[in-house]
């Protein structure tokens, strides 16, 4: 039971983190829908990070430098679809998509050629670093807090952060009026453009943090031709579900966390791994979910009223 | 009324524009793949990327290069079919990014009914037609009356229906591998006729589906440019609010496209597995790539039918050269990070035709007014 | 100190093949209002932006107090104390009226929003020049009166000092409208300089001291309003005499095509109904005329009859037949043509050719279309010549043209034709004139009149009370989803027509 809570915690951080990106590239008004390929990205990112820093390298500065090149390699990568969408004004679920692919390949391609060049033999994509992951492991009063708890505790301070920005602060104010009514932003000075390329690349940094927090749930190695596996889109049900609002996201992702975290451990109970239902159905669980979920939701749905409509200032 | 018609330069042309911006994409997602061949091993970075050009080319001899060529172009089929499936979708105003699904589900329904029902070629090829049809159809379903994004609708559906088709040929499978049996001599009247290209090609692989999907492109693109249904699928896809004010049945539209656009990608998984050049691996975990790929297809052959026929050559030679590499120095994923950069470099096509469209009509502008000036017959004008 | 506070001194913007100002000058004194007035596209938009720094001109110069200026962006000109009131509003529906006002001048303590002083300010400033307003309520759910105070409330907040407004009474009551009137003279009398955009001439009459004109984007000339009449003005902007009024037959009514009974349409917006209760008649050979402020169950009635929407309730028969649950194809055939409100969302396909939206409505009939399915191109060509011709709709390309391309006259004028060709039983025409210039507006009208007299019924949806008046020959004005009284147009007047529209006045009897 304990480690279902743990696994539905992990997956909705995760959730949080990128559904939260999302949020913010929509509500500047640009779709991310390559949010899969940047979580690739900064996965890659916190990776290399693990994989380099010396042995020895004291646990926060691992930290540090970990979520530091993740957020890094993600807002580097999201401003691809900052230049196509906003300056290019091209097809932004296109560029997503080619983002998408784009995070897999670069990455295998990458993570190959390093691997290769360590020992000619090894050809895989995958990544180790469990001592990384240990480093992590401090023990707080008879209590093993292990990484993930750290991953938690940075998805709720993104989530109370994000909260805040949005509705709090004159740049919130600025970004969700460039997704509403770009035509009113500018009228009052505002830079639609500028305020675009800092929502996506706020949505880059989430992402790439949701990547690394994605990875080093419950495992010490990654293979990255197998990406993501759709998380990146799942949270960007959960933004549907949560209708754009940090807190209500918050809760879809909980909710979701939970049925993608069945399919991690419905083995360990025994009246699951006993119903007569293939273990697949378990692993389509969270999927058919989000469809469920969205077939109910999407009707009403309260979207920025900008988001996906190239801004052109000479257009009005 | 009759205003005198300016001539037209050549570059003035749509499809022309085209594909000079298709060229382009293709130059420079070939550039950045040299770039990151450089940037991974210099020293083999020329030989990688002429590898990837030259595919089959590569080998030694004309026989050989005569059976790859088969090889490549029975991969070629099914993707031409999965870019006819994203171009269909598009051209109506959705995003079919669930080919991959729909190609999973076709691949599921054929092989099944081939090696479990021992039906004959063109039974499964029909299920495989259903199944992606059904698939598609609930994307359009879900996107007409639930208002779901068919992008992330679809990619649900693909995940579901890679574990729902691996449960299925889970039963079919080969005892010692994670493959399902061979069609070929599980159940021979499963394989396509082969039409007698096989002597051609040298290639046991080559079959009827070759030509099978050249006629189903012509189909299309006539489909789209010459029928009535093409002319309210589009008018749905540029406006849906104005075909219903048309009394279009728009949600039925909308639907039909996406079960249409369905068919033709499980159309083109059939079309791949029936003639028993792979078999599926049941413990996949991710969806094969020939439904992402038909979307670089799609778009660089500039969302015209016959053009994804050239366009999926194109990206399946460069896919296969891939397997050319020196291993020892690349990953044979480096022609997937050139067709996912071609696509995002697709992206931009629209801008570029823009661009190229305004300086043509910035110039035409300045000569009509070079020419009305010297017909006034006083200096002025002339220079901008 | 310069006499002028604004002078656009020459100004020229041009776009791709179109000079939307040629040589334009325009100055402004302190304290006055000043109407810019010209004909849809003569250019007033361009100029007010070119002053508000949206568009960059390509020659001449802006003096503001007399220095030379440059206006880059929104920024510089509200620096320079400029403030525009936009002819569609700029406001963010999902904010309050506070945030709107406040956006782009937050006042903050680090990053964070410090409302409470902007607050105190906005009250303030409301009460002083009589602006209404709710701070807290959001956009979307106040009325456009004080969406329109609420951008007022915006250039004060900024203390702008020059204030445009583009169009400002379009979507007012004729008493809102006066109310309007009144804030713009308290606030030239407190100093602040007014240029009102408008072609609508009795406003200027009434409000402007002065009045520049500008034709198909020339400077005509510059006016006191003292010293000239309506028809002066109104020749200054056509370039020529106009009749204001249509000229028509008595009307000879025949039997009823269109019967609506206790019709009821659910609102997208609302939890009450946009249509209540609805019942009235079209007969052959009469334009009934539905008049009422934007947004009081126009739309949805029309929706509900040519069948976009379902209905909640009631029912609606053409030519005696039942249509209630029809198909909107089976509407068309059965003889149902419908100019729609918004020609670019309903009216046309902007990608297809015009010759592909002029079948728009007939494409499936077998001249179109063999029994194979496959269209008949040939045909669809001729028959868009045909019409091209016969209702003079003007293009680059012809029938090949794409329709994005043509200008709005152009396109307004092809879904006519097409709607008018189709010979129907009853035209439905909501709108039909919006945005055009006074030579289309003429066209189409007479093309309405034609129908009447052709033993047509007409139903027209008009917001402009001049077009209710004149062309109509029964009214029925709508308010609240309600037909609150019926008018013969001959015998009201449009203070009368304003009380019922603006809902301080309904008939006994009606429902």
């Amino acid at each position: 039971m304990s480690l279902l809570i743990q696994y539905t915690l992990i997956f909705a951080s995760v959730l949080i983190l990128v559904a939260l990106g999302g949020c913010f590239a929509e509500h500047s008004g640009v779709i991310n829908i390559g949010l899969e390929g940047i979580m690739v990205m900064g996965a890659l990112g916190g990776a290399l990070a693990m994989k380099y820093l010396p042995d020895d390298t004291s646990a926060p500065i691992i930290f540090i430098a970990v979520i530091l090149s993740a957020v890094l390699l993600g807002a580097v990568y999201s401003l691809l679809l900052a230049v196509a969408a906003i300056n290019f004004k091209a097809d932004q679920t296109l560029v997503g998509t080619a983002m998408n692919l784009l995070g897999v390949a670069a990455a295998t391609v990458f993570v190959k050629a390093i691997n290769t060049a360590e020992d000619a033999s090894n050809v895989s994509s995958g990544i180790q670093y469990i001592n990384a992951k240990r480093a992590f492991e401090v023990n707080i009063g008879g209590f093993q807090v292990n990484i993930n708890y750290w991953f938690i505790l940075v998805a709720v301070i993104a989530l109370i952060i994000s909260y805040v920005v949005l509705y709090k602060t004159r740049f919130g104010l600025r970004l969700i009026a460039c997704g509403e009514h770009p035509q009113a932003a500018d009228s009052v000075g505002i830079n639609v453009y500028k305020m675009r390329y800092a929502g996506v690349l706020i949505s880059g940094v989430l992402g790439g943090l949701g990547g690394i927090v994605y990875i080093t749930a419950g495992v010490s190695e990654w293979r990255f031709e197998y990406g993501v596996a759709g998380f990146g889109f799942l949270a960007l049900a959960v933004m549907i579900f949560g209708q754009w609002k940090p807190v209500n996201i918050a809760l879809a992702a909980v909710l979701f966390g939970l049925f993608r975290a069945l399919s991690n451990v419905y083995s360990g109970f025994d009246f699951l791994a006993n119903l007569p239902v293939p273990s697949t159905v378990y692993n389509m669980l969270p999927y058919i979910v989000s469809l469920i979920v969205l077939a109910f939701t999407s009707k009403k749905s309260r979207a920025p009223k900008a988001e996906g409509i190239p801004y052109d200032k000479g257009q009005r | 009324m009759n205003e005198r018609k300016p001539k037209r330069s050549l570059l003035d042309r749509q499809g022309i524009q085209t594909l000079i911006a298709s060229l382009l994409c293709i130059v420079l997602g070939l550039l950045v793949g040299f770039i990151a061949l450089l940037i991974i091993n210099p020293g083999g970075a020329v030989k990688g990327i002429l590898a990837i050009v030259k595919n089959f080319f590569y080998l030694p001899n004309a026989r050989m290069q005569m059976q790859y060529f088969g090889s490549t172009l029975v991969k070629t089929a099914p993707l031409i079919m999965c870019s006819l499936s994203v171009l269909f979708a598009y051209k109506v105003g959705l995003f079919n990014i669930g080919a991959a699904g729909q190609y999973v589900m076709g691949a599921g329904a054929s092989l099944y009914c081939a090696l479990a029902l021992n039906m004959p070629w063109y039974v499964c090829l029909i299920a495989a037609i259903l199944a992606g049809g059904i698939l598609g159809g609930i994307s359009g379903a879900l996107k007409a009356y639930c208002n779901v994004n068919e992008v992330i609708s679809c990619i649900m559906l693909n995940w579901i229906s890679l574990y729902s088709v691996n449960t299925l040929l889970a039963g079919v499978k080969e005892s010692t591998s994670p493959y399902t049996k061979a069609v070929d001599t599980s159940n021979p009247s499963a394989m396509l006729p082969t039409l007698g290209l096989n002597q051609v090609f040298g290639n046991k692989y080559v079959t009827l589906a070759l030509p099978l999907v050249m006629v189903v492109a012509v189909v299309i693109f006539i489909l789209l440019e010459k029928t009535k249904l093409g002319y309210e699928l589009k008018a749905t896809g540029a406006n849906r609010a104005a075909a219903k004010y048309a009394g279009m049945r728009e949600n039925r539209n909308l639907i039909l496209t996406m079960v249409i656009s369905g068919g033709l990608a499980a159309m083109g998984a059939s079309l791949f597995y029936l003639t028993g050049i792979e078999q599926w691996s049941v413990t996949q975990s991710s969806v094969p790539g020939m439904g992402f790929n038909g979307i670089a297809a799609a778009f660089l052959g500039g969302l015209n039918p016959i053009g994804a026929i050239f366009s999926s050559y194109f990206i399946q030679h460069i896919t296969d050269g891939g397997g050319y590499v020196d291993k020892s120095m690349y990953a044979a994923q480096i022609s997937d990070l050139i067709s996912s950069l071609i696509i995002y470099l697709c992206g931009f096509v629209l801008f570029f035709r823009t661009f190229m469209s305004d300086r043509i009509a910035k110039r035409m502008e300045m000569r009509r007014q070079a020419a009305l000036a010297a017909e006034e017959g006083h200096g002025k004008g002339g220079v901008e | 100190m310069a006499q002028y506070t604004v002078e656009m001194l020459h100004i020229t913007k041009r776009f791709p093949g179109i000079i939307a100002n040629d040589d334009i000058t325009l100055q402004l004194k302190r304290g006055e209002i000043h109407a810019l007035l010209g004909e849809n596209g003569a250019g007033k938009s361009t100029l007010m932006s070119v002053l508000f720094g949206l568009y960059q001109p390509e020659e001449g110069e802006i003096r503001i107090n007399g220095e030379r200026v440059d206006i880059r962006d929104p920024n510089d000109a509200n620096d320079l104390g400029i403030g525009m009131v936009h002819q569609h509003f700029k406001l963010v529906e999902c904010f309050t009226v506070l945030d709107n006002i406040i956006m782009g001048v937050e006042s903050t303590k680090g990053p964070f929003l410090q409302k409470a002083e902007a607050r105190k300010r906005v009250l303030e400033l409301s009460e002083k020049y009589g602006l209404q307003v709710d701070p807290d309520a959001l956009v979307e759910d106040i009325t456009v009166g004080m969406q329109q105070r609420t951008e007022i409330l915006k250039m004060l907040y900024r203390d702008n000092d020059i204030l445009i407004f583009d169009e400002p009474t379009a979507v007012l009551t004729p008493q809102e409208i006066d109310e309007l009137m009144q804030i713009m003279r308290n606030l030239a009398a407190e100093g602040k300089s007014i240029l009102f955009i408008s072609h609508k001439l009795a406003e200027i009459m009434s409000v402007a001291d002065r009045c520049s004109v500008l034709r198909k984007g020339k400077y005509v000339g510059t006016v006191d309003t003292k010293d000239t009449t309506a028809e002066g003005l109104s020749s200054m902007m056509v370039g020529r005499d106009v009749s204001f009024s249509v000229e028509k037959k008595p009307a000879e009514t025949g039997e009823v095509v269109l019967e609506v009974r206790d019709m009821r349409v659910a609102s997208k917006i609302h939890k009450n109904d946009a249509v209540r209760g609805v019942s009235f008649q079209v007969r052959r050979g009469e334009i009934v005329c539905i008049a009422g402020i934007d947004g009081n169950g126009q739309t949805e009635l029309v929706y509900g009859l040519t069948g976009l929407e379902p209905l909640k309730g009631g029912t609606v028969s053409l030519c005696g037949k039942e249509i209630t649950n029809a198909s909107i194809r089976k509407r068309s055939v059965m003889g149902m043509s419908h100019i729609p409100e918004d020609r670019h969302k309903h009216g046309l396909v902007l990608d297809y050719s015009l010759e592909d939206n002029l079948v728009l409505q007939r494409y499936f009939e077998p001249e179109f279309t063999n029994r194979a399915g496959f269209m008949r191109r040939g045909n669809i060509r001729a028959y868009a010549e045909r019409l091209i011709q016969q209702y003079d709709v003007r293009s680059g390309q012809g029938a090949a043209t794409t329709t994005r391309s043509m200008s709005g006259g152009n396109q307004q004028k092809a879904i006519v034709a097409r709607e008018i060709d189709k010979d129907p039983e009853l035209l439905i025409a909501v709108q039909p004139t919006r945005g055009l210039d006074v030579g289309a507006i003429e066209y189409i009208h007479s093309q309405i009149v034609a129908q009447r007299d052709a033993g047509k019924g007409v139903l027209l949806v008009s917001l402009e009370l001049d077009e209710v008046i004149n062309v109509s020959d029964r009214i029925l004005v709508m308010y609240e989803g309600e037909i609150v009284g019926e008018f013969d147009p001959k015998q009201v007047t449009v203070d009368v027509l304003g009380l019922y529209m603006a809902g301080a006045k309904r008939e006994e009897g009606q429902p």
